[in-house]
């Protein structure tokens, strides 16, 4: 469903993302993990058409996103992790308003509008400026306009930010729901628990490459890791500091 | 506890070290301009040069006839002064309200100010500093070329700009703590951003209120021959907003006794010891008000919803069109009318407009005298000009921002599967329609004015609407071209360098479309005087028409595809 095939990206002289190839199946929960600056959001940006690739392709359902940008983005839900919305919309208006970015419109967009609203306990706040929401009813406001289009791939930049425990656990099970039903989730997370518990399978990102993929046996298997929790992987495989030097950094 | 933290001392960090961040940004800002920006520089110094050479040559010229009068020529060059630093000092005190509202309310820095430990009167120093800078360097950039002449004139030596600066530091504080403490009391009485609103409104009102007053005061009577006599009763008449207890006064007195070597320092003495004890005040009052009017400050957002009639009406109105276009013109209409910074900005529009008709009925055209056809059809031509710069500035301040302004929601457009055309499409008729209706009304009320022949009426309507819809396209293309996405004021999006190409733009396609037009004109003048003319509408005159529709429609078609390649380019 989503295909990456040899995609970079570069800024001058630097290179954020390297010759990143992957392929997500149908119906599967993609985890993106690497440190910050690793690349995550680029590759997630290009996917989402925001960014265009300095070489390589991405396909979404078939689609070249570069070449065919409204068929791939017609097909697609993408959730920033910083929650800009228009603050002189109401919460009901901007999810009217992206429907009709997507071509919707009518009581059909009115009650899925609705609907989303009182899944994500909006519904008291709908008629209200999103001026005057929280930075998690921001987040829920973008998941919701995410779902607003019915999409066939969803693409999630640090879902879980902002969001109380029992959003968060909505949102999961929405995002599990949704790959049960045969939909597609690539999602970036730096929550490894999360990582562990939902995603069938796990991408490890580390300076603009993949560093490992694949499911979580595979990916000890790949590192000859043992039964290394996802923790230990993701250190084993960016690098992470030791007690000595973390003592160091503290002074203590 | 770290030691380094320990030895911070019961104050916390100096102002030097609250500053520190401020002064980094514009010394990096400065840096990045300077890289590759040539062509900006040279641009924005010869507009800025033309600026202040104009402006010195009418202040050095009044000065020079004003000293002809031995016996008054000086008391009315102080009491223009006075008046100059007055009217700054209004502008001032109204642009330092809205200012400290960002600087000590909103403004990103403050959450970690607050909460680091920074002593409360460092605090209310640095952002009285801050604030007062950000509001004044425009007006201290505007009195530049004045005081210049001054200082030629009256041969005020190499150190009058230090006793000038001596003078004008006091005098640019005083607004800047009324500013600021009129705005601590208002965010403690409401929410600050319902504040902000409230400011705007009365800030614009009260600029468009100033603008009025001062074109019904009718300057142009000075230029007449009489006009020094009228110049001296003009002066005598607005006498009375002066006093002994006004700084502005006392300002302008400082800085004339220096020029006109009085060992005074009673006006200096006045401008410090207010300016200190104002300082004072303003500190005491910030350290009871400002903990609650911050905390209020975060608490209030605006959550009022209004319209719902016309949203309706216009939803009905746009049913036929694609829903995205629909949508997007609807998003548009809410953002602009819910948004006081926006909208309020109508009034001076409003102002402007009312001015400019003023103006053409000021014209001493019709004075009893019979008027010899060839001057109206001149001055009616000549409108042309005008009324195209008018719109260009409305187009400047209302097309060119929209596209900057979808700045942090770009993500959203451009994950979607929006045509970009549909946006461009919406955003382009929601500025040029109301412009044309606006183009079109005041091009026939003036030409109306001006009893305009069929013949220039026709010329008029024609020209000034293919111009309108070019200049929305070029506002639009050029406000894509050189996009302000981090600049969440809209007013201030016009004033970029941006906003500078697109004026002289307008500026020129406005000049070739007189040219153009010139000869039929010149012609049909021509053929009139010597009584051989049937009919205006010769065939030169429709080639110009056509001339000049090709021009506009190049400069309609040609920015709106160069823009539409630019944002389907664009990153974010």
């Amino acid at each position: 469903m989503i295909q990456l095939t040899n995609l970079t990206k570069r800024y001058g002289k630097f290179t954020a993302v390297n010759e990143i190839s992957l392929e997500i199946p149908a119906g599967t929960l993609y985890g993106l993990l690497g440190p910050n600056g690793a690349g995550k959001t680029t590759t997630m940006r290009m996917i989402a058409g925001i960014l265009r690739p300095t070489s390589g392709t991405v396909t979404v359902a078939g689609y070249d996103v570069v070449r065919q940008p409204m068929e791939a983005k017609q097909r697609l839900g993408f959730i920033p992790d910083r929650p800009f919305v228009y603050d002189k919309l109401t919460g009901a208006e901007f999810l009217r308003f992206v429907a009709g970015l997507y071509g919707q419109s009518g009581s059909e967009v009115d009650r899925r509008s609705d609907e989303l609203l009182e899944l994500f306990e909006l519904t008291p706040w709908k008629h209200e400026l999103t001026e005057s929401y929280s930075h998690g009813m921001r987040q829920k406001l973008i998941i919701s306009s995410a779902l607003v289009h019915r999409p066939e791939v969803i693409v999630v930049d640090e879902p879980m930010v902002g969001l109380d425990p029992k959003s968060a656990r909505l949102l999961k099970d929405i995002l599990r729901h949704f790959v049960g039903r045969g939909g597609t989730v690539l999602m970036s997370t730096h929550t490894l628990e999360i990582a562990e518990v939902m995603c069938d399978q796990i991408g490890i990102v580390f300076a603009g490459q993949i560093a490992a993929a694949g499911t979580m046996d595979k990916i000890r298997e790949q590192t000859a890791s043992g039964d290394a929790s996802l923790e230990e992987l993701f250190l084993k495989l960016t690098g992470g500091l030791t007690e000595r030097e973390l003592s160091a950094v503290l002074g203590s | 506890m770290p030691s380094s933290a320990a030895e911070l001392g019961a104050r916390g960090p100096g102002l030097d070290r609250v500053l520190f961040p401020k002064w980094r940004s514009v010394i990096a800002r400065f840096a990045r301009e300077r890289s590759g920006a040539g062509a900006r520089v040279l641009l924005l110094l010869l507009i800025g040069g033309g600026f202040w050479l104009g402006a010195f040559g009418i202040f050095y010229r009044v000065l020079k006839y004003l000293g002809t009068t031995p016996d008054i020529g000086a008391l009315l060059a102080g009491r223009i002064l006075s008046m100059i630093l007055l009217a700054f000092g209004s502008i001032l005190l109204l642009s330092n309200l809205v200012t400290a509202l960002s600087t000590f309310f909103l403004a990103k820095d403050l959450d970690m100010l607050v909460s680091a430990p920074v002593d409360w009167a460092r605090l209310y120093l640095a952002k009285l500093i801050e604030t007062m800078i950000h509001s004044s360097w425009m007006v201290v950039l505007m009195l530049v070329p004045i005081l210049t002449a001054y200082a030629v004139v009256y041969r005020g030596g190499p150190l009058f700009p230090l006793a000038a600066l001596g003078a004008l530091i006091p005098f640019f504080a005083l607004p800047t703590v009324i500013g600021s403490a009129i705005t601590l009391i208002l965010v403690n009485i409401f929410p600050a951003r319902r504040a902000r609103d409230l400011l705007s409104l009365v800030a614009i009102g009260a600029v468009g209120g100033v603008a009025l007053f001062l074109r019904f005061l009718r300057p142009e009577q000075l230029s007449r021959p009489e006009g020094f006599r009228n110049l001296v009763d003009f002066v005598a008449e607005l006498r009375t907003p002066t006093h002994p207890l006004m700084p502005s006064d006392w300002a302008a007195n400082a800085i004339m006794n220096w020029l006109q070597h009085v060992a005074d320092p009673l006006p200096l003495m006045l401008l410090w010891s207010t300016a200190a004890a104002f300082i004072v005040m303003g500190a005491s009052l910030h350290s009871r008000l400002y903990p609650g009017g911050f905390s209020k400050a975060q608490e209030g957002a605006d959550k009022y919803v209004g319209g719902p009639r016309w949203q309706a009406w216009m939803a009905g109105l746009l049913r036929r069109l694609p829903v995205t276009r629909r949508e997007f013109i609807l998003k548009d209409l809410r953002v602009f009318f819910r948004d006081t910074t926006q909208w309020s900005q109508l009034i001076l529009l409003a102002v402007l407009l009312i001015v400019y008709v003023f103006n053409i009925r000021a014209l001493p055209l019709y004075t009893g005298e019979r008027l010899p056809y060839m001057l109206i059809t001149l001055v009616v031509f000549l409108n042309q000009g005008l009324a195209g710069f008018v719109l260009a500035a409305i187009a400047a301040r209302f097309i060119f921002p929209s596209v900057s302004l979808e700045g942090r929601q770009l993500w959203l457009l451009k994950s979607s599967p929006l045509d970009l055309r549909a946006m461009l499409w919406s955003k382009y008729w929601v500025g040029t329609g109301p412009l044309l209706v606006v183009a079109l009304t005041i091009t026939v009320i003036t030409n109306d004015i001006l009893r305009a022949s069929p013949f220039m009426m026709f010329l008029s309507v024609v020209t000034i609407a293919c111009y309108t819809m070019a200049a929305g396209a070029l506002a639009l293309s050029l406000g894509v071209l050189y996009p302000q996405f981090d600049t969440e004021n809209a007013a201030q999006i016009p004033t970029s360098f941006g906003g500078l190409v697109f004026m002289m733009s307008a500026i020129l396609l406005l000049a070739g479309i007189i040219v153009i037009e010139a000869r039929p004109v010149a012609a049909h003048l021509q053929a009139y005087q010597m009584g051989q003319e049937t009919t205006p509408f010769s065939a030169d005159l429709w080639w110009a028409v056509a001339r000049v529709f090709g021009l506009c429609a190049l400069a309609t078609l040609y920015p709106l595809q160069r823009s539409l390649r630019r944002l389907q380019a664009l990153e974010v």
